[in-house]
């Protein structure tokens, strides 16, 4: 009785591939992307997807955050800021390697995130909203501050960083590969986090966190856990970002860019995962479009979402739902 | 005498003037099921609530299984074998039921910071789950998302999560709440035949279910135990029947 | 390190302070009682200012440019109430902050077109021009002065409001549990719109008084948004006290620590790296003064509900 039990509790497994549908989907767009480019000659879309997928990366992590854990924060593109940093102000001193800066960003946004995740996190709700905000704008301050880093201005770098010394990173469509590798990387690890040990722990404390107490588990500790991953997968998106544009900047960090990550992930869809990397997609071709069609973007962009949340919170999201409910999502 | 599994030392609690909890001292000795009686204002749930450490008394000290838990957090006294059900249902409506107690299971089943593996595949804690979904009798709506239950059902599940932790000592608030005739008879009869296995602390409104079960009886009036003693004594106790049981005898 | 130079840093501490509790106040009263993150409360501090300017512009007096402005952000307020905030109001704080964010950028972006992206000004009214001497060798602008003291008056006056009358003492209660003084029978709608106009008008009267010190220009209110989270966050959702405490204290750690962070590192370090991390220190202080307060009290120095 307890086996057969135990099947039918596990059974939805056959339902389980069409819930890959949609992400395969994605990736296959992705992944045609440069071909498309190539053959309408259109190099610009390489730049605009690769964008796409760098703040993809960071907002898969954000969702984590948000969608998963019930962690509101509205300063996550200070960890894009300091993984950029990390690139520039290693390149400002002759250091070039991917080797040594992709894991320096990480490490450095990891640092932050345990540092402010362990003050944030002993507060709740609105306090963790506003101190993720004060904490964002802090580190854009001390970059504004680094005049030898170019302070407001931002820094150039030279050039991407190479490879153990090979330029493997140069070319656009090499870049856009490797972008490519570590957008899928970051969903699939996300994808798995969320179904192991640790997501269920806190996908149940985002339900009910008196509960999970009761039963034995320190809430602040795994979210504090979330938070740092989330803040390390924000570093990789921030090399990404600065090897991207050879150029870092404050604005990188500032609050509106906060804001907007915010925005990407629940234009897809809070979450899902996939829903972050169609919201960065969307958002940003978006931008895209409108500002080539409309120089008043953001006046229209502001009321818009006013009204996604007022009226529509189905709306864009409710349509990629509807998507995915007719994809059988588990 | 046997060492107390939960012993409250001159418990006090206040909330601004008012006196939820006045001086209450408490010994629960292993393998019985003590019963808190009272009626609605007496501060029972407060007190449960400091017992599993969601609420920090403002005086006094806790000792669970010999030793001081005052200043633990409740997850601290979870995984020392304290369990309790909630007066109000507390359960993960978004999740399968089974999985409502695989987690009670994970929590002390080896580290929970693994970042692969589907957690709900793993038989490690899926059987013992299962296990105590059967002696709460909802094994067969294992699968069904938990806030898709029956009030009976979410009782059942909120004791099979308590149960699931394998507890030294089983708080028990208000199990009988909110439920019929026949799923109270079905409680009661559970709760006799775990009545051996662990000791159990029981917060009940139901007289019939409270005489059926309690080894003994303690009477809390506006925060304060009025008495504690065996179930014939105290029902008897011209005090206790003047304050509370003359309303509740049938 | 001169004595008078540390004299005007304190005074434009309690400047900026007084403008900080100001903006603070309103956004603690809103978010105490009505439980809803405010974004958009910087925007009502530029549209103060932009008000100021664009009515002084029309009739050339500071006192009627004054009074106007007042009462068009109010009014202004009340309209951003009426149609979008207050169908926030059940909302989750996800769906406030989405929506107060849309209305940040709807408001850059207009004030933008209206007024153009270049600065503003506003010139002092005629009575508080000038320089006062406060001591021998200090010299201190009047209008910053009647800041502080304008500041501090509103202070005082909210506090009497909020202790000794009826409106003030449903407001304490609404920020310590707005249900149960729903549940007793008040009218919680008109407390609410009461509680946003006067917030929208504190936040409107610092943007004006402001107006004359500093550029008017879209984006302003961002900013000091962020540090008037930091104030009430530090002083405890709900409590005007603790917003007033908090608002003090930043504005003079932040004033003083960007004044005296490369002299006060120097003490420790050579003169060149203290060059270099004073600025990025300075900018760190009242964020990490934050965090401690946050470490040791979550909820605050003075929370409202009371942990």
């Amino acid at each position: 009785m307890t086996g057969a039990a135990l099947a039918t509790a596990s059974g939805a497994r056959a339902l389980r591939p069409a819930r890959d549908i949609l992400p395969m989907l994605i990736f296959l767009v992705f992944a045609l992307l440069p071909i498309v480019a190539s053959l309408t000659t259109r190099q610009y879309l390489l730049d605009v997807g690769a964008r796409m997928m760098v703040f993809a990366v960071a907002a898969v992590a954000l969702d984590l955050l948000v969608g998963y854990a019930g962690l509101i924060s509205f300063g996550h593109a200070a960890f894009i800021g300091l993984g950029a940093y990390a690139v520039g102000i290693l390149a400002a001193h002759g250091i070039n390697d991917a080797l040594v800066a992709l894991p320096a960003a990480i490490a450095v946004s990891m640092l932050f995130a345990w540092l402010t995740g362990i003050v944030c996190l002993r507060t709740k709700g609105a306090y963790f909203i506003m101190i993720t905000l004060a904490f964002g704008q802090m580190v854009y301050f001390i970059a504004t501050s680094l005049a030898p880093y170019g302070g407001d201005n931002g820094l150039t770098i030279a050039a991407r960083n190479t490879v153990a010394g090979w330029p493997l990173l140069k070319s656009d469509r090499a870049f856009y590969c490797f972008t490519l590798i570590c957008l899928l990387a970051t969903y699939l690890f996300c994808r798995g986090l969320v179904v192991s040990r640790f997501g269920r722990v806190l996908r149940g404390t985002k339900e009910n966190a008196t509960r999970m107490a009761t039963i034995g588990f320190n809430a602040r500790r795994f979210q504090l856990v979330a938070y740092v991953i989330a803040g390390g997968l924000g570093g990789v998106s921030g090399f990404l970002l600065g090897n991207s544009t050879e150029f870092v900047s404050p604005e990188y960090m500032s609050w509106q860019r906060s804001g907007e990550l915010i925005v990407m992930v629940i234009l897809g869809g809070v979450g899902t995962l996939d829903g972050a990397i169609i919201g960065s997609a969307v958002y940003l071709f978006a931008e895209e479009w409108l500002s080539r069609t409309f120089e008043a973007w953001q006046a229209i962009f502001g009321p818009l979402l006013v009204l996604v949340v007022l009226f529509a919170r189905g709306g864009l999201i409710g349509l990629t739902a509807q998507l995915r409910r007719r994809f059988g999502h588990a | 005498m046997p060492e107390p599994v939960l012993r409250l030392e001159g418990l006090r609690k206040n909330f601004g003037s008012l006196v939820v909890t006045d001086d209450v001292t408490l010994d629960v000795v292993p393998g019985e099921m003590h019963a808190i009686i009272g009626p609605n204002g007496a501060g029972k749930t407060t007190l449960i609530n400091q017992i599993s450490g969601l609420i920090p008394p403002d005086e006094g000290r806790i000792l669970f299984a010999g030793a001081d838990v005052t200043g633990l957090p409740p997850e601290a006294r979870a995984l020392r074998g304290l369990a309790r059900s909630f007066q109000i249902t507390s359960i993960l409506p978004g999740f399968s039921v089974l999985e409502n107690v695989a987690l009670a299971v994970q929590a002390r089943a080896g580290s929970s910071l693994r970042f692969v593996g589907r957690a709900a595949d793993e038989a490690a804690l899926n059987l013992p789950a299962m296990a105590a979904l059967e002696q709460t009798g909802i094994a067969d709506r294992a699968r069904v998302p938990a806030g898709e239950l029956s009030h009976g059902e979410k009782r059942a599940l909120e004791l099979a999560i308590a149960l699931a932790m394998q507890p030294t000592l089983l708080l028990l608030d208000e199990p009988m709440a909110g439920i019929g005739r026949e799923e109270t008879e079905r409680q009661v009869e559970l709760l006799l035949r775990l009545k051996g296995e662990m000791t159990m602390v029981l917060v009940e409104h139901d007289m019939a279910a409270v005489f059926a079960l309690a080894d003994r009886i303690s009477v809390l009036i506006r925060g304060r135990v009025l008495v504690t003693g065996l179930p014939e004594a105290v029902r008897a106790d011209p005090q206790v029947v003047t304050a509370y049981l003359g309303e509740q005898m049938e | 390190m001169s004595g008078t130079l540390f004299l005007v840093q304190i005074l434009n501490g309690l400047q900026l302070g007084v403008l900080l509790f100001l903006i603070a106040a309103g956004l603690t009263l809103v978010f105490g009682v009505m439980d809803f993150i405010n974004l958009a409360h910087g925007v009502q501090y530029m549209l103060g200012a932009y008000l100021a300017v664009a009515f002084y512009g029309i009739v050339g007096n500071f006192l009627a440019a004054l009074i106007l402005a007042l009462l068009a952000a109010l009014a202004f307020g009340l309209l951003l109430e009426f149609l979008v905030f207050r169908h926030l109001y059940a909302r989750d704080h996800l769906d406030q902050v989405i929506a107060t964010f849309g209305i940040i950028l709807f408001l850059n972006h207009a004030v933008r077109m209206i007024w153009g992206a270049a600065p503003l000004t506003l010139p002092v009214p005629d009575f508080f021009t000038g320089s006062v001497v406060l001591k021998a060798g200090l010299l201190y602008p009047v209008w910053r002065l009647v800041i502080i003291a304008s500041g501090l008056s509103v202070a005082a006056g909210l506090y009497a409001l909020v202790s000794s009358t009826r409106i003030g003492m449903l407001v304490r209660a609404g920020a310590t549990n707005a249900r149960m003084v729903s549940a007793l029978g008040v009218n919680i709608e008109r407390l609410f719109m009461i509680v946003f106009g006067f917030g929208t008008m504190l936040a409107g009267f610092a943007g004006i008084m402001i107006a004359p010190v500093i550029s008017v220009e879209p984006g302003m209110g961002d900013n000091i948004l962020i540090l008037a989270f930091v104030v009430i966050v530090i002083g405890g959702i709900g409590s005007i006290r603790g917003a007033f405490v908090a608002a003090l204290l930043i504005g003079l750690v932040d004033t003083l620590g960007r004044s005296f962070s490369i002299d006060i590192l120097r003490l420790v370090m050579g003169p060149s790296p203290a060059r270099m991390a004073g600025p990025a220190i300075a900018s760190m202080l009242i964020y990490v003064l934050m965090a401690v307060v946050l470490y040791v009290r979550p909820s605050g120095l003075f929370p409202a509900r009371g942990r």
